[in-house]
């Protein structure tokens, strides 16, 4: 391309590439160079400590159990949401009196926030008046304390994570499977398919650049959403229910400790960027573009 | 030509005769209560300007204790700063820390402060002053109550008019109060002592109750493993362990006063903030008492005070002190404990003609001023948030029996002291 053209090319990039550099790039630059030093505070200005913040993560029992907690929320909610939306997908593709209602009830948890979403759970947690133990009552069964006990808290928090994005990531399924040729499904009724062989073997192929969207949106959600832990249970009884990014903000914006949060900050943008990359290479061969 | 440049004349001088800008304060308030507090704190803020037409205020609702102070903080720290915030008392010393906030003696009198300052129960002072000087004006403080359900104590053979007046007595009465229905689950719980974000406060109000003291008067020291602060844990723990008089695990706070209404609980701790909304809401006559001590009566204090941001310029706050001055006179203060149910601050408030009409129809808003007299400082330390939360993990890894209660006291003060020990 000729000079004016290049120019004219990097003119037009530039607004974004501000934007780019000011709110994303920039920030995780000055966290990375801000988790060799101390916290400043007030008088004392911040003093480079080069590793210390970092082995000082080592040692924190806290900081393992978060690990730990947002290693077990991923693993819950990741394939538990994906395989819960396209189940609701494959429901309501059908048309049946009713479907669109369904729909539609299936997609509201989307459009709630997050923060009403918990305040809502916490009340159906609720020991004693909450929906659940009512259920359960009914049924005979004892009160249970979910949200007040630390072997129960984490699922109780990862439930409404679940119940949140499911009908959000219906949606795109339902989008990928109306997609999918009626002349496949004729011709696999012809050769005498069964059901589940033609869903095995051609539908979820086909279905995958969308399931790999799905499960890369589930990846983020499961360490982005933490509002939620904020209304319900405040990192759990004991910690039971700490998870990475609340750990963060705790450190961060509750205690003030900048620079430990930015280590953390550090270790969490890390472990995202290999998943992120692991994912894309791991699922490049399975996926099938048209 | 000269038309035109008469015109821009002109103007340019009534723009310079203008009168002077009006101040504009801004003033950063949480609400952590049930009830309509938001809207009390912007009738006031109305009254105010409405009274003093050069003053502009904006009274911004900025969440929870937590948030307000993350939220002051950061704006501080972006060179923005409001003028005034209302957080909890215990923030005084990461306010310090900081280096955000102006302490009130720069901008009152002598006389003012023997008077205004002077004039505040000495129990809300504790949280408020600091090297002598003072950092924070007791606004929305509290202490807890106990708040007890008279149907259901009259219903359980006890009588109605008397709340448990130790904690002895309020585990007999728990006990008789439980119900079971045929197959064994509780549909009753005598007692709802709340557990959940920030256990620490009314277990400080046992610890109290058993003669203990968590810190020392300068924020550099704790003592959570003292025999009194054990066998106050051990005493809460015991209520739904071994006297099954409460639901085990953890309780939330926001959850307590329902609980009540829905005659989960009999009788439940909470805060006197929530007076006016349990006397709302509550379908059956309730009673208010203070807090069943194991072998004195002991409450800790709670709530916020107004703290004066720096960064601003000296017009601009002493606007601001004049407006803590007012909100804080007695006409204020009684309409805002009034709508609430917070201690009004001061016992002049008390002797105005509001308050003794409320008072009369409804003594139950004299137990929290009357608990005042048994009050000890809240748990309040440099390096306040974390120390604070390192005992209330504690505090939960107990209450979910996870580990003993000494265990869990001795670890925690390790933990505290290993971080307090920079400010030695």
């Amino acid at each position: 391309m000729p000079r004016r053209q290049w120019i004219h090319a990097w003119l037009l990039l530039l607004p974004a590439f501000v934007f780019l550099i000011a709110f994303t790039h920039y920030p995780a630059v000055q966290t990375l160079i801000d988790s060799f030093w101390s916290t400043p505070k007030g008088r004392r200005p911040a003093a480079f400590v080069g590793a210390g913040n970092y082995t000082r993560m080592m040692a924190d029992p806290i900081f393992a159990k978060a690990m730990w907690n947002s290693a077990v929320y991923a693993a819950l909610t990741i394939p538990t949401s994906i395989v819960l939306s396209l189940a609701m997908a494959l429901f309501v593709q059908a048309r049946f009196a009713g479907v669109a209602l369904m729909r539609m009830a299936f997609f509201t948890p989307t459009v709630l926030p997050l923060i009403a979403v918990a305040n809502i759970w916490l009340f159906f947690y609720a020991p004693g008046f909450g929906l659940i133990d009512q259920v359960r009552m009914f049924f005979g069964l004892g009160s249970a304390n979910y949200v007040g006990q630390p072997a129960t808290a984490l699922y109780a928090v990862a439930a409404v994570t679940v119940w949140k994005e499911a009908g959000f990531f219906m949606i795109f399924y339902l989008a990928a499977l109306q997609t999918i040729p009626l002349s496949l499904k004729e011709a696999a009724a012809i050769e005498g398919c069964s059901r589940l062989t033609f869903f095995r073997r051609v539908t979820l192929p086909l279905i995958m650049p969308t399931t790999l969207f799905v499960s890369v949106n589930a990846t983020i959600n499961a360490f982005r959403l933490v509002d939620h832990v904020f209304v319900m249970t405040r990192g759990g009884p004991d910690n039971a229910s700490m998870l990475m990014l609340y750990y963060i903000f705790e450190n961060g914006f509750r205690f003030w400790d900048t620079a430990y949060a930015a280590a953390l900050t550090v270790v969490l943008v890390a472990i995202l960027t290999l998943v992120g990359i692991g994912q894309f290479f791991a699922a490049d061969r399975k996926v099938h573009y048209r | 030509m000269n038309l035109r440049a008469a015109l821009f004349a002109s103007i340019a001088f009534v723009g310079l005769a203008a009168p002077a800008q009006a101040i504009d304060l801004e003033f950063y308030f949480p609400v952590a209560v049930g009830g309509k507090p938001a809207e009390t704190v912007q009738a006031l803020t109305d009254a105010y300007m409405a009274a003093n037409p050069d003053v502009k205020i904006n009274a911004i609702y900025t969440g929870s204790y937590a948030d307000t102070t993350t939220k002051a903080i950061t704006a501080a720290r972006g060179g923005n700063p409001p003028q005034l915030v209302i957080s909890l008392s215990t923030d005084m010393y990461k306010f310090i820390d900081e280096e955000l906030v102006e302490s009130f003696d720069r901008f009152v009198t002598d006389a003012e402060k023997a008077e205004w300052i002077g004039g505040f129960y000495p129990s809300f002072m504790l949280n408020s002053q600091y090297e002598g000087e003072t950092w924070g004006i007791p606004f929305q403080r509290s202490t807890p109550v106990l708040y007890w359900n008279k149907a259901a104590f009259a219903d359980a053979g006890l009588d109605p008019e008397k709340g448990p007046a130790n904690w002895t007595e309020m585990v007999e009465m728990g006990k008789k109060l439980t119900k079971k229905d045929a197959s064994g689950n509780v549909s009753q719980w005598g007692v709802q002592i709340p557990s959940s974000g920030f256990p620490s406060w009314l277990w400080s109000g046992i610890v109290a109750g058993n003669g203990g003291k968590l810190q020392n008067d300068t924020g550099t020291e704790v003592f959570f493993n003292s025999p009194e602060a054990i066998g106050a844990l051990e005493a809460l723990v015991a209520l739904s362990e071994t006297d099954g008089v409460q639901a085990p695990g953890i309780l939330d706070w926001g959850a307590t006063p329902k609980a009540f209404f829905e005659g989960q609980a009999a009788m439940i701790w909470t805060t006197t903030g929530n007076l006016t909304n349990v006397r709302a809401n509550a379908p059956f006559e309730f009673g208010v008492g203070m807090l069943p001590g194991l072998k004195q009566p002991g409450a800790p204090t709670g709530g916020g005070n107004f703290y004066l941001m720096k960064g601003s310029s000296d017009e601009e706050l002493k606007a601001a002190v004049d407006f803590v001055k007012w909100a804080t006179a007695p006409e204020q203060a009684a309409e805002w404990t009034i709508a609430t149910g917070y201690v009004a601050p001061r016992p002049d408030v008390w002797e105005s003609d509001k308050m003794k009409a409320y008072t009369a129809d409804f003594p139950q808003a004299l137990v929290a001023r009357d608990q005042l007299e048994y009050a000890v400082a809240e748990l309040s330390t440099f390096e306040g948030p974390r120390v604070t939360q390192l005992l209330n993990s504690a505090l939960e890894s107990a209450i979910t029996l996870q580990k003993s209660p000494k265990e869990a006291l001795d670890a925690a003060q390790a933990e505290a002291e290993a971080i307090l020990a920079a400010y030695h």
